[in-house]
């Protein structure tokens, strides 16, 4: 089983938007997966027909209980998240919100006056698109537990492949190099970086770089927006290649990927000459992912 | 003041907005990039950064002669950071929240707090004004505490001496972008009126609005779809977020950002698209009882 990662470091890079793209190349062959659950929006070009939705019970919140607390302010001490103040009515209060659910207030205060409950954070389904099998989450706005979420749907993702006889996973994931990404790397074979020859792409794309170094993931890059500017793209490939990353192929900056997005459709379906640059690519990662042995065992 | 920039989507243009505002505003400013995984503000702005300090969380560091093998440690680690192994209690620094559970259960005096790097917060200023940025460690996965501290600093920062502060914000809205947020008095959300911007919008307004503050909206590269436009617009005037201001895509823009320009300097047309943005951020402040220095045109 083989498990490619979308990633860009930069946020609006093009991620959602090439991996639709990818599915569509990919023609059934691969269990599709939204891994950015923070906000996710492949669906909307994938347009599912879902199956039921399984809540996801992230994480806890610490509750004080009025009734039993004695006001003491051991759990102010001791909350090191700043999670807790003293509240008007001189017992301390939570911040929801801030509560990391590590639990150690209810463990040690004195009264046994905090309770722990468990909340649901989100919610997860697979469903069928006309690319293949899709599993996608949603995180409830504010919520934490990203990278718990992220981990279960790999997980199921690898068990609905095994059950559907598919060798591949492809799935869309998050911006930035934090908690979301670095879940979604665990057991990757290869990721699939999408970059704009911009300032901020290339800077984001060497640090993307750098953590797949850290965690031992070959990169792919497909250069977007590539016609912005010459000068970017020279360093973006320049950089790409310093780190010996292979380049996989360049898309245009052309308003048919946006428009694309607009009409809810993958580029690849709506643009003969994407769609031939984009097979071309797709047949770049396959060898790409054949040089690999990472995620061979699983 | 303190107003931050934020969206559900990356690349709504939240990063644009923050260095145009902080470059045309007047007065005094303090541009702060609380994107630490994927910090760009400073790219645009250009600011020199002599101060740097390193973050760490305090981690515990065991003292093997010390330890008893009580395993109350692990017993309350809720992060897996801490495992008994054939009897003998292992610690696993990066696994850990840094929640102190273990320092608080240990009878034995075992732990000593040891340091895990977080990151690095950068201070200096730039043109229009001092710069303040966070940027985590590679292969670093909690960014929240390193956020708290930038939030502590640039509190510091503005009471040494006031300004109006414009914080970029990360996207999403999980923990970091939460975290972010909660330490400013007013949002900015920038939305793309696209199919996905329209939709991490709204994920954005669902969030956002449960911490209480002034929230107010500017439309980014509008006019590609009239349909979105009006469907952001009409999602606004449901939910009684105020529109500041619609900047129109354009593909001079887009290039000029490529070329590390700030957008209000590529053309006098984007000059004053910038500068009505301006007055409208400042008035919609007042209006929410904010005091800002900016100089009025």
């Amino acid at each position: 089983m083989r498990e490619i990662v979308v990633i860009s470091g930069k946020g609006g890079a093009g991620k959602s938007s090439v991996c639709a793209a990818l599915a569509h190349m990919a023609a059934g062959t691969a269990v599709i997966g939204d891994l950015d659950v923070d906000a996710p929006d492949l669906h909307i070009l994938l347009d599912p027909r879902d199956g039921d939705a399984t809540p996801f019970t992230g994480g806890r919140t610490a509750v004080i209980d009025a009734t039993r607390c004695a006001g003491c302010g051991r759990c102010l001490e001791l909350c090191r998240f700043e999670a807790i103040r003293p509240g008007s009515t001189g017992l301390p209060q939570i911040d929801a919100g801030a509560c990391e659910g590590c639990g150690v207030c209810v463990r040690l205060c004195p009264e046994g006056a905090i309770e722990f409950p468990a909340r649901q954070s989100g919610e997860w389904c697979v469903g069928r698109t006309r690319f293949g099998d899709f599993i996608h989450a949603r995180l409830f706005p504010g919520e934490e537990n990203s990278g718990r979420l992220i981990t279960l749907l790999k997980r199921e993702a690898r068990a609905l492949a095994k059950a559907t006889g598919k060798e591949l996973i492809l799935h869309d994931g998050s911006p930035g190099i934090g908690c979301p990404v670095i879940s979604s790397l665990s057991g990757a074979s290869l990721v699939v970086a999408v970059v704009e020859p911009t300032p901020s792409g290339l800077h984001d794309f060497e640090r993307v770089a750098s953590l797949c170094r850290h965690f031992r993931v070959p990169v792919s890059v497909i250069i977007n927006k590539a016609t912005l500017s010459p000068k970017t793209c020279d360093a973006l490939r320049a950089a790409a290649r310093a780190a010996g990353h292979d380049i996989a192929g360049e898309l245009p900056f052309t308003a048919a990927i946006p428009q694309a997005m607009i009409r809810k459709k993958a580029f690849t379906e709506t643009s003969p000459d994407l769609r031939r640059l984009m097979l071309d690519i797709w047949k770049r990662i396959l060898l790409a992912l054949e040089t690999t042995s990472r995620g061979r065992s699983r | 003041m303190k107003l931050c920039i934020a969206s559900g989507k990356g690349g709504a243009g939240k990063t644009t907005i923050t260095a145009g505002l902080a470059h045309v505003w007047g007065g005094s400013v303090l541009a702060a990039d609380l994107d630490v995984e994927a910090p760009n503000l400073h790219l645009f702005l250009r600011p020199d950064l002599p101060d740097e300090e390193t973050v760490t969380l305090p981690v515990p560091e065991l003292n093997p002669e010390r330890c008893t093998q009580c395993g109350l440690c692990r017993d309350i680690c809720h992060y897996g950071a801490v495992a008994r192994f054939a009897g003998r209690v292992s610690f696993f620094p990066d696994m850990c929240h840094g929640c102190g559970g273990c320092f608080a259960v240990c009878a034995a005096g075992a732990l000593r707090t040891g340091g895990r790097e977080l990151g690095r917060l950068h201070r200096g200023s730039f043109a229009d004004g001092r710069f303040l940025m966070g940027r985590s460690r590679i292969g670093e996965a909690m960014t929240p505490p390193l956020l708290r501290r930038l939030l502590f600093r640039l509190d510091a920062m503005l009471e040494d001496r006031a300004a109006d502060a414009f914080m970029d914000a990360p996207p999403g809205v999980s923990c970091p972008a939460m975290t972010a947020a909660r330490g400013a008095d007013a949002m900015l959300l920038a939305a793309e009126p696209t199919p996905f911007g329209l939709h991490d919008f709204r994920l954005a307004c669902e969030a956002f609005s449960t911490l209480g503050m002034p929230l107010a909206a500017v439309l980014n590269r509008a006019g590609q779809d009239a349909a979105c436009d009006g469907a952001v617009l009409e999602y606004c005037a449901e939910h009684g977020i105020p529109v500041l201001g619609a900047l129109p895509f354009d593909e001079a823009a887009a290039r000029g950002y490529a070329a590390g320009k700030l957008v209000p300097d590529i053309s006098p047309a984007w000059r004053e698209r910038f500068e009505a943005l301006a007055e409208a951020v400042a008035s919609f402040l007042h209006g929410a009882g904010l005091q800002t220095g900016r100089r009025h045109a």
